[in-house]
């Protein structure tokens, strides 16, 4: 296998892009990773793209064809794959795309996420799909509702608590204003939090990521050809991609994220470091409680102790650890598909010293990024 | 969603399950292969028990379209004397519900396509004495 470099970043604002199309918000991403990485455009050979649900979102299947024309790239005649895995679709897209370049099949890909979810009634519904619908769903259980009963078993049996969790959400918030592409570049108290209404008891609408529009995109090269293009590039040390059982009740222990588990050993395994040798982390918090639960699961801190990282603030972008400089999926927004990428853009921009005023002193850094309740996980190391 | 649903009424209206003999492991919904025998499965269909606990719970606030007439609703994660845990929901008071608590399976209603539509039933769970 040769080695991957990532040598060209691009993102779009994310958020309610009200007067910006599908099309349009894939294509900003892309021209701004394409001006990153100094391609003219003819030399991208396949695109990868991780994309949730445009079928329910906009009614549009065939999106990989569609993105590979109106990036300008239809007479190229190049291959262009869709790839799903819930909001881990863009983690997946990524393993997909490093996979086509260490293979040596191809020489420079581009990796995308892309969703647009403003344009209908109920994104809500459409997230939720991401869950068991026969025995899960039929039974109005939501996807907010399994995490909601994540946090409540946590907090029954660890001595977590509300607070704990609103206290993720106003450091992503904290994060969020230095990122120009956050939806929500705004501090809130953890009263906001608290005061917020009961989406599913005891996660609160400000313990929710939104559900946003936005895209984003990186491109990869062989080690060779990333010299050529790039003095700054960021090695993928490694991507792993696990499974897990689909629904929530058919797990062992609903706390443990084996697919974390199992993804973050062998990442770590095969980039040859330990989780203390990573600087910076963007993690997955769908739900303050999802950031919780993968400090444990990566191992940032023991089972039933996550809590503590955010009460000692190891976590905060000054602390030990630094996890969602970014602002996370709360406050830089979930564009669902997107996200796995936008993750990766973070961490190859700390990595690079692109990242201004919410840089991070950072040699390694890791994305996790999962798929409805951690059915699909996908971790990632980047080194410089 | 009719013949989806309609598959499926026979594990909807009873607790039933399936048993890989060659590992002993107990799956609800029912499964035509073990997750832990794989090809050495041999799977027999069996009763779940109607008397469980109450793993965890939310109150759903937030909640689809077709469940929105029944909020706030209960959801929970009941583990049953088979030791087998099953998604469903509760019916009773949020001031009644605490972790661990004693419940057993009734058949409720869950929803309905519309007036003239199917009726959708299934398994729901309520308090009983220890």
């Amino acid at each position: 296998m040769r080695k991957v470099a990532i040598i060209g970043v691009g993102m779009s604002r994310f958020g309610e892009l009200w007067d910006k199309s599908f099309r349009d918000i894939v294509i900003e991403a892309g021209i701004e990773a394409i001006e990153d990485a100094n391609l003219e455009g003819k030399e991208i050979e396949a695109v990868y793209i991780g994309n949730m649900s445009g079928g329910r979102f906009l009614s549009q299947e065939h999106i990989s064809a569609l993105i590979a024309d109106y990036s300008g790239l239809a007479s190229l005649n190049i291959p262009a794959i869709r790839v799903e895995a819930g909001d881990a679709s863009g983690g997946v897209a990524l393993k997909e795309a490093y996979i086509s370049v260490a293979s040596g099949i191809h020489d420079i890909v581009v990796a995308a996420g892309v969703e647009k979810v403003t344009d209908v009634g109920s994104a809500m519904e459409i997230m939720d799909s991401s869950i068991d619908q026969e025995w899960e769903a039929f039974h109005g259980a939501t996807l907010a509702s399994l995490y909601a009963m994540m946090a409540r078993l946590h907090i029954h049996n660890y001595g977590s608590s509300e607070e704990d969790l609103a206290m993720i959400s106003v450091k992503n918030h904290k994060n969020a204003v230095n990122n120009p592409k956050a939806q929500f570049r705004r501090e809130i108290g953890i009263e906001t939090v608290l005061n917020s209404p009961y989406v599913a008891e005891p996660l609160k609408v400000f313990d929710s990521a939104p559900i946003s529009d936005g895209s984003a995109v990186v491109i990869l090269a062989s080690e060779r050809v990333a010299r050529k293009h790039t003095d700054t590039p960021v090695y993928i040390n490694s991507v792993v991609q696990s499974s897990d059982y689909l629904a929530v009740q058919n797990r062992e222990d609903i706390l443990e994220m084996k697919a974390v588990k199992t993804a973050t050993r062998k990442a770590l395994k095969l980039a040859k470091c330990e989780l203390k040798d990573i600087d910076v982390f963007e993690m997955h918090d769908s739900f303050t409680i999802t950031e919780l639960l993968l400090y444990e699961n990566v191992g940032l801190a023991e089972k039933g102790r996550g809590h503590e990282l955010v009460r000692d603030g190891r976590v905060e972008i000054d602390g030990e650890k630094p996890v969602n400089p970014s602002g996370g999926l709360k406050a830089c927004g979930h564009a669902v598909g997107a996200t796995g990428i936008r993750q990766i853009g973070e961490i190859v921009l700390q990595l690079r010293g692109d990242a201004g005023k919410r840089q991070v002193d950072a040699e390694k850094g890791m994305a996790v990024n999962i798929g409805g309740t951690g059915a699909t996980a996908v971790v990632s190391i980047l080194g410089r | 969603m009719i013949p989806s649903f309609w598959r499926k009424i026979r594990y909807r209206y009873n607790l039933t399950g399936t048993k890989c003999e060659n590992c002993g492991r107990i799956y609800h919904p029912p499964r035509n292969i073990c997750p832990e025998c794989r090809r050495k499965s041999s799977i027999t269909e069996v009763d779940l028990g109607d008397r469980g606990e109450l793993l965890t719970y939310s109150i759903v606030h937030d909640a689809p379209e077709s469940f929105k007439l029944q909020r706030p609703y209960v959801i929970g994660l009941i583990k049953l004397e088979s030791g087998v845990v099953v998604t469903s929901q509760i019916s009773c008071k949020p001031s009644e519900l605490r972790i661990g608590m004693k419940v057993k399976a009734v058949f409720r209603k869950y929803g309905e396509d519309g007036e003239d539509g199917i009726i959708y039933y299934g398994t729901k769970f309520v308090p009983c004495e220890e």
